[in-house]
């Protein structure tokens, strides 16, 4: 038979040979080793602490060992939610991993997470034989091998003789009792610290090195550890001195047959290479020798010890080389870079060289933004980056900002040095806010001070506002169609209050047509001006405060403007619309003769409560979230793309980082509430019952029917034409899912220090929060709560594409443009009390990250968009839903396809 | 928990007095026998044979271990057709009999039974062979990989998440491994592993019911190279994956499924260099053609195989997807003139 030698794997194989004198176990990924994987893992920042363990790996850690015994984390958890990690990272994952915790149920934890064979560190007979067999016995049953501490039931073993007589006690239990393969056994005959003024320590390392040579000598086949550090306590803070005893002890201790250490390699002297002075007072302390020269050992070293303290770390110069640059050129890097972490210590240097606070501001501050800007414009950074720079302009202004109030103080005041006032602010109405954020943010970088005034807000407040602050530019932001009318109304109410000064109008529902047709006309003292996105709002401000370019740019806005109107107009004549009695002459034709549908599962509404963050983010559709950056391409892709990728994939980690703080901290609260209700086909409308006997009538969902005029073969849709009329059994569902409020608070609470980047991506992420789960619960009311498709087995990643039947049309979308039916979905569903989630008077709902709509299950259903509707089915719609036409004709604005309140316009045909 | 001073069972010495002293031959693949018989859902559920005694509204059709409760006699006699051409291990019916797999027909509550009795109709049918022959055969209760993996996420997006945790394989398997040795399976077989963690859990579960039973059962671990990158699915050299596995101290350890045997050949080299046990290989019959259909024919499986011998790889050979009796009975006819492998006989690679 052969030599039996340790055995472990990875993804490849291990194997501890003759010819390999010392094995090295990474350190870096435990986090009672490493200050900076502690962070890490408290944090959550999980792809940095992969980074660390592959760094390792990279470096030639041939095991790496991970330990997550800290008291502030789950430890178990984390040790779970990491080596599964690991597992995905093949080159991480080729090396065999040491799972090392003091509690056994960590260990155990990790061990059902490797399929490797991995090495646990440690068991002991330190609460006695019982607990040291059981343990023993669960690693040979899970496959592992064992680092043995020379530890019993008295205590840590110092001396040679304690050292021996544990080792040699857990060897026979551990052979002749549990059968455990004696190569796969590693002794810990612990390494203490020496050189520590104490008598007693000084033969700590020579006990190690002596208790090592005689367990390899006496116990066949087995190995010898030990942590290399703990030797060098005393000498804490003086680097090269560690390091030259730590190469000493393993030169003598690799000798007796120590063959595996957790040591940093990174940080290891050559034991050849150290200054000999140094050396041979290392071996004085180690060896406990009697000086040649005389005296002490340890006194000898710590005289000499410092000669060589000091000695920096040449990497980390490297590393870090910026940092002996000028304090302008420093500040630059950091605002390219978006680094925070010496902004404070930048600023208030430039602060102290300077005559006055404000010269910071407008010379280096500036001069970075500048650059960032440039390269902006240039797209060679990309938003996320810029908003990084955005919060490190934030914190060094934060720094300047009391010696500024204190300067104006004694001077008396002073004017304004901003390139100019912009006020911001989310309509009456809606609660979407992150594109106004983000224009907000990239203003602010451009020196251009910001008046935010949030959310929801009523005009007569931005027009008091305005006029407080004498600002130079009003925006107006809206996601929902309503909001669009609200924009009108403000124009409106500007030009009647004498308002001179630009209207900036952005957000997802908006558009140049818009604006152009409904927004400017009614503002002629001045100019409303769409803005497409955020990169876009910088040129535009600049050019409209500017004296010189000012009134081209207008005037060439108008021109565009009138236009593009006059094109609208003549396309929107040349569509022809039909008649309503012909539209829904040509209605989907579905066969309902054979058609059966499973009964849901309940009938009415029902909440439902047992959310799971980290579940709803498997279902996370992140080609949505990139768009919201202004990064164009479709996820996963976007990560390689020559263009965006590296600014993608930046965000990308710094929204997982998030990602995994909003999971393990439970951030948000998510709520929801789904109901089914027996229905019918009404003609346009749905008719639900309350009950399966179809007899009490409960409430109607009004849809609006295409009138565009069709080709041959396609219908002129309405949703109710999915949905099978009298007679046969049929139902629909309502759903509303929210992310919950909390997003609002923690992204206050990230601008109030100057964090909108934080601020930002809270607010994105909740919102994908939102959309998954509409996507997850869509999923398991097709399964299970309808159950039409019980058999599903669309992973979240193919969910994406939408391959299942049935849809979800949400009111205020394409399939059925009116807002107004949230109402009647609300009252069904008792959503406010289900869930919190509230309607504001522009239909929107509050928390803005929140998604609701209506469950049609027929496999032939999809979606559509109702385009430009005619007054003669407004005047329908209006009779069936009891409402003025003047009302509905408000709500359907965006979609009418005639000017209320102008001369009747005959439909084509 | 775990002590391999368990005696052994008394079959296990004479199974490994047959290993030394001649290459013992493996079934061939049950699915292919099955679906030649051409059976509809209802002969699925039992028309024709035993009305199945679990109810359940999921089609059945495809869920080949079930046949055991509803078609035993037609299984039966595939066990006793392989065992005719040569085959002295025949596996059992039961490669997805366990909770996790059974969860795709609602059958999960019938995982007892199916393994119970799908080795007693094993047990049947190699009696019934060795009644007209007189040569000892041996049913290994076959567990299978279920459909899912504990080290490998099935969301890219998610690479932490497990849709299965290494407890819910080891009650799932511990299971199914009581429920075969309760119907008195002679081995225990851990197949088709595409992530090794999987196996880990299994051969936990091993040790736990061999625990109960008070005695250790001979293992046999079964591996499966998926592709040209010679590593599993879970992404392992074989090397790697026997260190894996080897606490299991198996009776054999070795290769099967979704290889040819000439893409195996390398794979198995590189197992049986570095294992101090037996090897066993089971190989396809090449590879699936356009229809997904093998059509090898038995003499090249066969002639593939007797390299295995002829270089000194083997000690158990037989066939996994696409090998039918004759397959099997070729196969045995080519390595009948080979010795056996003996166990270490390389260094260390």
């Amino acid at each position: 038979m052969r030599e039996p030698l340790l055995r472990l794997s990875g993804l490849e194989p291990f194997v501890l040979t003759n010819e390999i004198p010392f094995v090295n176990v990474g350190e870096r990924t435990n986090v009672t080793g490493s200050a900076r994987f502690r962070k890490l893992i408290t944090n959550r920042d999980y792809a940095a602490a992969l980074d660390v363990a592959r760094d390792q790996v990279e470096n030639g850690a041939q095991i790496i060992d991970i330990n997550m015994d800290e008291g502030l984390i789950d430890s178990k958890q984390a040790m779970i939610e990491f080596l599964n990690l690991v597992a995905a990272e093949p080159d991480i994952a080729r090396v065999p991993i040491m799972i090392d915790s003091s509690k056994w149920e960590v260990i155990e934890a990790g061990l059902q997470c490797v399929q490797g064979k991995p090495v646990v560190n440690s068991i002991s007979l330190k609460e006695g034989e019982e607990a040291f067999l059981h343990h023993a016995g669960l690693c040979l049953a899970y496959g592992a091998a064992v680092v043995v501490m020379a530890f019993d039931e008295d205590g840590q073993a110092d001396t040679f003789e304690r050292k021996t007589e544990i080792c040699a006690r857990a060897y026979r239990i551990l052979t002749e009792e549990v059968g455990f393969p004696p190569e796969d056994i590693i002794f810990d005959p612990n390494v203490f610290a020496v050189a520590t003024g104490i008598e007693e320590h000084d033969n700590y390392g020579v006990d190690f090195i002596e208790a090592t040579r005689w367990i390899r000598e006496n116990l066949p086949h087995c190995h010898i550890s030990g942590g290399v550090s703990n030797l060098s306590f005393s000498f804490r803070g003086n680097e090269p001195v560690r390091e030259a005893m730590h190469a000493v002890f393993l030169y003598h201790a690799i000798k007796a047959g120590m063959d595996m250490g957790i040591v940093n390699a990174g940080q290891l002297a050559v034991y050849d290479q150290i200054d000999a002075d140094l050396r041979e007072a290392c071996e004085d302390v180690v060896l406990n020798r009697e000086p040649a020269k005389g005296g002490n050992a340890t006194e000898n070293l710590l005289e000499i010890a410092e000669r060589f303290r000091g000695d920096k770390r040449e990497e980390k110069k490297r590393d870090l080389a910026w940092r002996e640059w000028p304090v302008e050129k420093r500040l630059e890097h950091a605002l390219v870079n978006g680094i925070t972490e010496f902004v404070e210590e930048d600023t208030e240097a430039a602060r102290v060289s300077a005559d006055k606070p404000l010269e910071v501001i407008e010379g280096p501050l500036m001069a970075g933004m500048n650059v960032v800007g440039d390269l902006f414009g240039a797209g060679k950074m990309f938003l996320p980056q810029v908003v990084k720079s955005a919060r490190v302009m934030k914190q060094a202004v934060a720094v300047l900002l009391p010696y500024m109030e204190e300067e104006k103080r004694q001077n008396g005041g002073g004017g304004k040095d901003t390139a100019g006032t912009v006020l911001m602010a989310t309509v009456k109405g809606d609660v979407h806010d992150i594109g106004k954020n983000i224009v907000g943010v990239v203003l602010a970088c451009n020196n251009y001070e910001i008046i935010d005034l949030g959310v929801m807000v009523p005009p007569q407040k931005i027009l008091e506002e305005a006029k407080a602050h004498d600002v130079d530019v009003i925006g107006l932001s809206g996601l929902i169609t309503p909001s669009l009318d609200e924009m009108v109304h403000l124009a409106n109410e500007l030009e009647r209050e004498g308002f001179d000064i630009p209207l900036l109008i952005g957000g997802a529902t908006t558009s140049k047509v818009h604006t152009a047709v409904k927004i400017a006309p009614q503002y002629t003292r001045n100019q409303a001006i769409y803005v497409t996105d955020a990169s876009r709002a910088v040129g535009v401000v600049s050019s409209l405060l500017s004296k010189t370019a000012r009134d081209p740019y207008i005037q060439g806005i108008r021109e565009e403007y009138s236009e593009v109107a006059e094109r609208h107009e003549r396309a929107e004549r040349a569509k022809s619309r039909l008649p309503l009695a012909k539209a829904r002459a040509n209605a989907m034709q579905i066969d309902w003769s054979e058609y059966q549908v499973a009964e849901p599962t309940f009938n009415g509404s029902k909440v439902i409560d047992d959310w799971d963050l980290a579940e709803i983010a498997q279902y996370i559709d992140w080609t949505p979230f990139f768009q919201t950056w202004e990064l164009k391409g479709v996820y996963p892709r976007i990560l390689d793309d020559e263009k965006y990728g590296e600014a993608a994939r930046g965000l990308f980690n710094d929204a997982q980082a998030m990602l995994q703080r909003i999971i393990g901290e439970s951030w948000f609260g998510p709520r929801a509430v789904v109901g089914f209700w027996p229905a019918n086909r009404d003609g346009d409308d749905i008719q639900l019952f309350k009950d399966s006997d179809r007899k009490e009538r409960l409430a109607k969902f009004h849809t609006l029917r295409q009138q565009t005029s069709k080709r041959r073969d396609s219908p002129n849709l309405a949703l109710a034409d999915f949905v099978a009329p009298e007679g046969v059994a049929d139902w629909v569902g309502g759903f509303t899912v929210t992310a919950g409020p909390e997003e609002i608070a923690i992204a206050q609470e990230f601008e109030k220090n100057g964090d909108d980047y934080s601020a930002i991506m809270v607010k994105a992420l909740a919102d994908r929060f939102a959309e998954a789960m509409a996507e997850m619960l869509h999923q398991r009311v097709r399964r299970d709560y309808w159950g039409y498709a019980n058999g599903e087995a669309y992973t979240p990643e193919e969910l994406i594409g939408e391959p299942y039947d049935g849809i979800r049309p949400a009111p205020g979308y394409p399939a059925q443009p009116d807002h107004t039916e949230k109402r009647t979905l609300f009252d069904l569903l008792q959503t406010e009390e289900a869930t919190g989630v509230e309607l504001t008077e522009s239909m929107a709902m509050w928390p803005g990250s929140s998604v609701s709509g209506i469950y049609i299950g027929h496999p032939d259903a999809y979606y559509f968009g109702v385009a430009k509707v005619e007054r003669d089915q407004v005047e329908d719609y209006a009779a069936r839903k009891g409402m003025d036409i003047e009302e509905v004709e408000r709500w359907l604005a965006p979609i009418l396809n005639y000017r209320p309140g102008e001369v009747r316009t005959i439909a084509a045909e | 928990m775990h002590s391999f001073r368990l005696p052994k069972t008394e079959t296990y010495d004479a199974l490994t007095r047959a290993a030394q002293e001649r290459i013992l031959v493996l079934d061939g693949a049950m699915g292919t026998q099955i679906q030649s018989l051409g059976l509809d859902e209802d002969a699925y559920r039992g028309h024709g044979g035993h009305a199945c005694a679990y109810h359940t509204d999921h089609p059945q059709k495809g869920n080949n271990d079930l046949l055991i409760l509803t078609q035993p006699q037609a299984v039966e006699d595939i066990h006793f057709d392989f065992a005719m051409a040569g085959a002295d291990i025949v596996e059992t019916n039961t490669f997805s009999s366990t909770t996790i797999a059974q969860a795709d027909y609602a059958l999960e509550d019938a995982v007892h039974d199916l393994n119970a009795e799908g080795a007693r109709i094993a047990r049947r049918a190699v009696d019934r062979a060795t009644a007209k022959d007189g040569k000892p055969r041996w049913v290994a209760g076959a567990v299978g990989p279920t459909n899912r993996t504990a080290s490998i996420s099935p969301d890219v997006n998610d690479p932490g998440y497990r849709a299965v945790t290494f407890d819910d394989l080891r009650q799932a398997y511990g299971q199914q491994i009581r429920g075969l040795i309760a119907g008195g399976s002679d081995l225990i077989l851990i197949e088709t592993i595409f992530d090794t963690l999987n196996a880990k859990a299994a051969i936990f579960a091993c040790f736990e019911a061999f625990a109960e039973h008070g005695k250790r059962l001979p293992i046999m671990i079964s591996g499966t190279i998926t592709d040209a990158s010679g590593r599993t699915l879970s992404g392992q050299t074989p090397t790697a994956f026997w260190h894996s596995v080897r606490h299991a101290q198996p009776f054999t350890v070795g290769l099967n499924c979704a290889l040819g045997a000439d893409a195996m050949r390398p794979h198995l080299s590189e197992l049986a260099g570095v294992a101090e046990t037996f090897i066993c290989a089971y190989p396809n019959a090449g590879l699936p053609n356009a229809f997904g259909q093998y059509d090898e024919e038995a003499e090249d499986t066969a002639g593939k195989v007797e390299i295995f011998a002829k270089e000194g790889l083997v000690n158990v050979v037989g066939g996994c997807c696409g090998t039918t009796p004759d397959h099997i009975r070729a196969i045995a006819a080519h390595v009948a003139g080979y010795a056996p492998r003996k166990i270490g006989e390389k260094a260390d690679a």
